[in-house]
């Protein structure tokens, strides 16, 4: 058993000619820019970048602003910064957590919607084809903060069904409110992932006599799964991001708390810190994903 | 104009279907300035933009390595934090720490007003993208291609306007059309520091015609039909400058 030779690697920015010409018309960076500007419309989004150095940085910085409170709540005789902001942890933890319960909500919901409108995405059925792109094009336009507005006010605060009360609380109208963009996002993943394998996947299927269906469920979604998680699990990060936005229509989670915080304070020392410190949670939060987003972007980055 | 005003009027009374901002003078007046300032806002934050990414793509080629790294940090900040919170920051922040100055009417008020910061603050956003796009642009053209353009006697101005800049825009107009359709869904958290632009407005509307689903609905197909509009345009656009034998 002879070891294969080891494969060529094609000249500088071979892979950026369709052609495939030896001369260099644009260098690889055209072609990076390219991708990265097809993955970001698939996405609706750019892509989070964090680097644990930027973590570094922040706490630098964070450390830096509550010095200067420090030094200005010593000069003037108050109660310590540090003191004073340890003092709210446990509320703001809440509120943190109520962010992060929010995300993971509106995600599961979007992503189960969203699977299925994206399947509608690839349906035969020109109609239905046609309706399913219309609704995802229509959500994926609309800005996120309008779509908030949207279900924060027509949604009832309660529902009555057969004698029962459902309340509806304002965070629950929140979870609604954010998952439809990612409903959107997940559909055009899910049909942007289905385009992506070969149809060569989809003939041989079809010679070894499987239906439509198998095809789909056997061949096609088991591939699409690697395909999709990286951008999927971006767009969490960036779900987790854009619960701030909640802040703004009145539910009470860690932007709308720390705005509470500092009017029982009264302290404008503690204003860059106290922001700081959650801008630390959600950096702590949100850099792990990312990270990992990128290690499985590379890992799974098949060539085709 | 008046049929039609009368009609809606009419819808109003027949059905509880109550559109204010197309029978209502003061309303639409107050409809079209929001709209108005969504494009300008839109508008003005694109230039700066491109004057920030450009600024930032000559700044990043620059040999001292602080400058750079001040570069980097900036693209690091603005990519990665929620355009909220930027906006707060430049807002209350930073804008509380300027000196307040007397206007016209002998109150004080700050020197910078909301929605000065708000173009700033998007711009920043906006431009932290621009940086990195039209760097890569820029690099994506090869040194060869300007010998070439030298050799067939053209000079560095020459090279640039008609080689290099036509062809790093062509790369550049994907990534750049992204950005300007976000850019343009942002503008909406322009709202949560009061400028006028059509939430805003739609949120003062409800509040005195109280026709929250009207005005909810309105907004959400305005917001659509302008989006999928610029998208519908730029991507015309993409395709007509479609580099021949470049991607798909």
């Amino acid at each position: 058993m002879s070891r294969p030779p080891p494969k060529r690697r094609p000249p500088l920015g071979h892979d950026a000619l369709a052609g495939g010409t030896d001369l260099p018309v644009l260098l690889p960076a055209a072609e990076r820019l390219q991708r990265e500007a097809a993955r970001d419309r698939l996405l609706g989004w750019p892509r989070l970048r964090l680097r644990g150095r930027d973590g570094v940085w922040l706490c630098l910085l964070l450390l830096l602003a509550a010095g200067t409170a420090e030094a200005q709540a010593l000069a003037s005789g108050r109660e310590s910064a540090f003191t004073a902001i340890a003092r709210w942890i446990p509320l703001l933890l809440q509120g943190f957590g109520f962010n992060i319960l929010i995300s993971v909500l509106s995600m599961a919901l979007g992503t189960l919607l969203g699977v299925f409108l994206g399947l509608l995405q690839i349906s035969l059925l020109p109609p239905v084809r046609f309706s399913s792109w219309l609704v995802t094009q229509f959500f994926r336009n609309a800005p996120w903060l309008v779509l908030l507005f949207y279900c924060m006010f027509l949604l009832p605060f309660e529902i009555r069904l057969l004698g029962w009360r459902i309340p509806f609380p304002d965070w629950i109208k929140a979870i609604i409110g954010l998952s439809l963009p990612v409903m959107a996002n997940v559909s055009e993943i899910v049909r942007g992932a289905v385009n992506s394998i070969p149809s060569g996947q989809w003939e041989a299927a079809e010679s070894l006599a499987f239906t439509r269906r198998q095809t789909l469920w056997q061949i096609i979604i088991p591939q699409c799964v690697k395909r999709m998680l990286p951008p999927w699990m971006n767009l969490y990060a960036i779900l987790t991001m854009a619960t701030v936005l909640a802040s703004i229509v009145g539910v009470s989670e860690v932007m709308t708390l720390t705005r509470r915080v500092l009017a029982a304070e009264d302290r404008s020392d503690l204003l860059i810190p106290l922001y700081g410190f959650i801008l630390l949670w959600f950096f702590a939060y949100c850099y792990p994903i990312a990270r990992l987003t990128t290690w499985l972007e590379r890992r799974y980055a098949v060539k085709l | 104009m008046d049929p039609i005003y009368d009609w809606f009027r009419q819808l109003y009374w027949d059905h509880g279907i109550n559109l204010t901002i197309v029978y209502d003078g003061f309303d639409r007046r107050r409809m079209l300035n929001g709209l108005w300032m969504t494009i300008r806002l839109s508008a003005i934050c694109l230039l700066l933009s491109v004057v920030i990414g450009i600024l930032g793509a000559w700044l990043q080629g620059s040999r001292l390595v602080w400058t750079r790294r001040i570069v980097q940090g900036y693209i690091q900040f603005f990519r990665n934090t929620p355009p909220l919170v930027q906006l707060y920051f430049f807002f209350f922040a930073v804008g509380s720490l300027l000196p307040r100055v007397e206007n016209q009417f002998g109150f004080m008020e700050p020197m910078i007003g909301n929605v000065t910061w708000a173009i700033i603050s998007l711009s920043f956003f906006a431009g932290a993208f621009n940086v990195e796009i039209f760097r890569s642009g820029i690099e994506a053209v090869p040194k060869a291609t300007v010998e070439a353009a030298e050799s067939l006697g053209y000079n560095r101005w020459q090279t640039y306007i008609y080689v290099v800049l036509p062809l790093a825009f062509r790369v550049c107009l994907p990534a750049l059309n992204n950005n300007l359709v976000n850019l343009v869904k942002t503008t909406t958290l322009a709202y949560a520091i009061a400028v006028p632009e059509m939430l805003y407005v739609a949120n003062q509307i409800w509040s005195d015609a109280v026709n929250v689903p009207e005005m909810m609905t309105f907004l959400l197909f305005a917001y659509v039909i302008l989006v999928g509009a610029l998208v519908w345009v730029m991507n015309r656009w993409e395709r007509s400058l479609r580099l021949p034998g470049f991607g798909r």
